[in-house]
């Protein structure tokens, strides 16, 4: 399998591997069966993610892109971590190989989840931003 | 990476070619260029070493010469063996019998059949892997036409009980054959007291190149040719003999076949000693096939709660070459048919590792990757949702 020097350092040296005790929500997608599991723990203070941790059971890609994934929306809002694309992410690791593509968007799934928790603790999920999850259906396989 | 002394450990996928092998092909690339088939004197030559590679295959196998047919892979044997046997017969019936670990080279020449009418039986096998004999007794129909189970696997390593199998076919008159690509050179093969009907050899498992395998076909047995051409392999597998690919072939076989009881000693050894510490130094470990009816060279492990590929990655990183049943190695979404026929369930299957040891191999290697293993596992485990999981739930336990 040929990996980019970023996946490799993200995989060798990840970043954001953990759990957070007191986590404002946290999201789970994928499963055993098909070989990758993402967990993302978020704390979220006046609408901003000051930090994310994650537990992932997967190949080299799937952990690279979770490293990844909590560096991009550490420090971002809500909102803005929303708004990252699974693209993004494989971008940011210079690229996954087109078999791996699914792994990206397990860890964008995996961010989703997590925010989703956070909106419905809040209460603010509403019917204008559920679209905003709508990918949370699709089977990353 | 490169920075690394690089250690081996994937004999199963391929070998090197050794020395003495390749001396034999610089030779022929050297002085005997000539096409077996021509009239004049390098052709001659040519066929001369083709008959005497010929002789020498047979002989490792206790065959006749005129029952032994080159090709240029093992999948191009188990296709010959498969379809051409099924065409053959195509009158008497159209049922064969397989098993669910079977290589691809196997499996997918039977699919391709059950798309043209033929109704393939295939046999489960135990949680070692095991085919049971009697199991292939009770399948066998009056229009089974074939039974192919392979020697011994090449993921897990085990050996079939092919001498129980074959006498249960002989004595129902329906041809066997076997696809002993991983067991050549390991396991002596004597086609006549195992009766075997077909059996197929591959090159560059046993430190001959790729693209050079055989075809064993008892006399008298009659399949239908998968490449029709020229006058080769008495008009049986046209195309013009991969001469020294054929001789090298011959040459590895005979080394091996007269190596195989030390290297059966000096393999199974490390073999047992890599499965004793990983057992005993690694948790929630399991092996994978059967502890002793099992290839000297193969250690097949499932590591609980982490995957496979991300395994072998780490190991690269170390100078390690292994490999694994994880489906993010097979590039497919399902892990490895073989582990799944075992009863694995599919995260277990996900986080197997194979070994297999050959002639470079090493007894310190052996403790070295133990060790490594040991902190790779652990490393992995610590990211895993599935393994912090499994530590709350036995917390509250």
């Amino acid at each position: 399998m040929q990996y980019s020097d970023k996946v490799m350092d993200h995989f060798m040296n990840p970043r954001n591997v953990g759990e957070i005790e007191d986590a404002s929500a946290s999201g789970t997608v994928g499963n055993a069966k098909c070989g990758d599991i993402m967990k993302v723990d978020l704390k979220i203070e006046d609408n901003v993610i000051v930090d994310a941790k994650f537990k992932t059971f997967g190949c080299g890609s799937a952990i690279a892109t979770s490293s990844m994934a909590t560096e991009m929306i550490i420090g971002k809002t809500v909102e803005e971590a929303l708004s990252i694309t699974n693209k993004a992410v494989a971008e940011a690791l210079d690229g996954l190989p087109p078999i791996k593509m699914h792994c990206s968007l397990l860890a964008e799934q995996a961010v989703k989840a997590a925010i989703k928790e956070y909106y419905e603790k809040t209460g603010r999920l509403n019917d204008e931003n559920k679209a905003l999850f709508d990918m949370l259906e699709e089977d990353p396989h | 990476m490169s920075d690394k002394k690089r250690v081996y450990l994937d004999y199963a996928a391929t070998t090197p070619v050794r020395s003495e092998v390749l001396e034999v092909m610089l030779d022929i690339y050297n002085n005997n260029f000539g096409n077996p088939s021509s009239f004049y004197q390098e052709g001659q030559k040519a066929a001369k070493i083709i008959d005497q590679s010929r002789e020498t295959v047979a002989g490792c196998i206790g065959a006749r010469p005129n029952e032994v047919y080159f090709t240029s892979c093992g999948t191009e044997s188990d296709n010959w063996a498969i379809k051409g046997a099924a065409i053959a017969q195509a009158q008497k019936g159209k049922h064969i019998i397989t098993s669910s670990i079977e290589h691809h080279a196997v499996i997918h020449p039977c699919e391709a059949l059950a798309r043209q009418g033929y109704e393939i039986t295939w046999l489960d096998v135990d949680q070692y892997g095991l085919v049971d004999p009697d199991d292939v007794r009770k399948a066998i129909r009056p229009d089974t036409i074939l039974v192919s189970i392979m020697m011994a696997n090449n993921e897990i390593g085990t050996v079939q009980p092919i001498a129980e199998i074959g006498k249960i076919c002989r004595e129902n008159k329906v041809l066997f054959h076997t696809d002993a690509v991983q067991a050549a050179g390991a396991l002596k093969i004597d086609v006549k007291e195992l009766n075997i009907d077909l059996l197929s050899l591959s090159g560059h498992k046993i430190y001959a190149p790729k693209g050079v395998g055989a075809l064993y076909v008892r006399g008298g047995v009659k399949i239908a040719n998968l490449l029709d051409g020229g006058a080769q392999e008495r008009t049986k597998r046209g195309g013009t003999e991969n001469v020294a690919g054929i001789a090298a072939f011959a040459k590895a076989f005979e080394l091996a076949v007269s190596e195989i009881d030390d290297n059966a000693r000096r393999l199974s050894s490390m073999r047992d000693r890599l499965i004793g510490q990983v057992m005993a130094e690694i948790p929630h470990a399991r092996l994978n096939g059967h502890k002793t009816s099992r290839l000297p060279n193969n250690v097949n492990i499932s590591f609980e709660f982490i995957e496979g590929e991300s395994i072998l990655l780490m190991l690269d990183l170390l100078g390690y070459s292994c490999s694994s049943g994880s489906a993010c190695t097979s590039g497919s979404l399902d892990p490895s048919h073989v582990l799944l026929a075992i009863g694995l369930p599919h995260e277990i299957a996900h986080g197997s590792l194979r070994v297999t040891f050959g002639k470079d191999s090493q007894e310190e290697d052996v403790d070295r990757l133990t060790a490594d293993l040991k902190n790779i596992v652990q490393r992995l485990r610590d990211m895993s949702p599935l393994y912090s999981d499994f530590l709350k739930a036995q917390k509250q336990a």
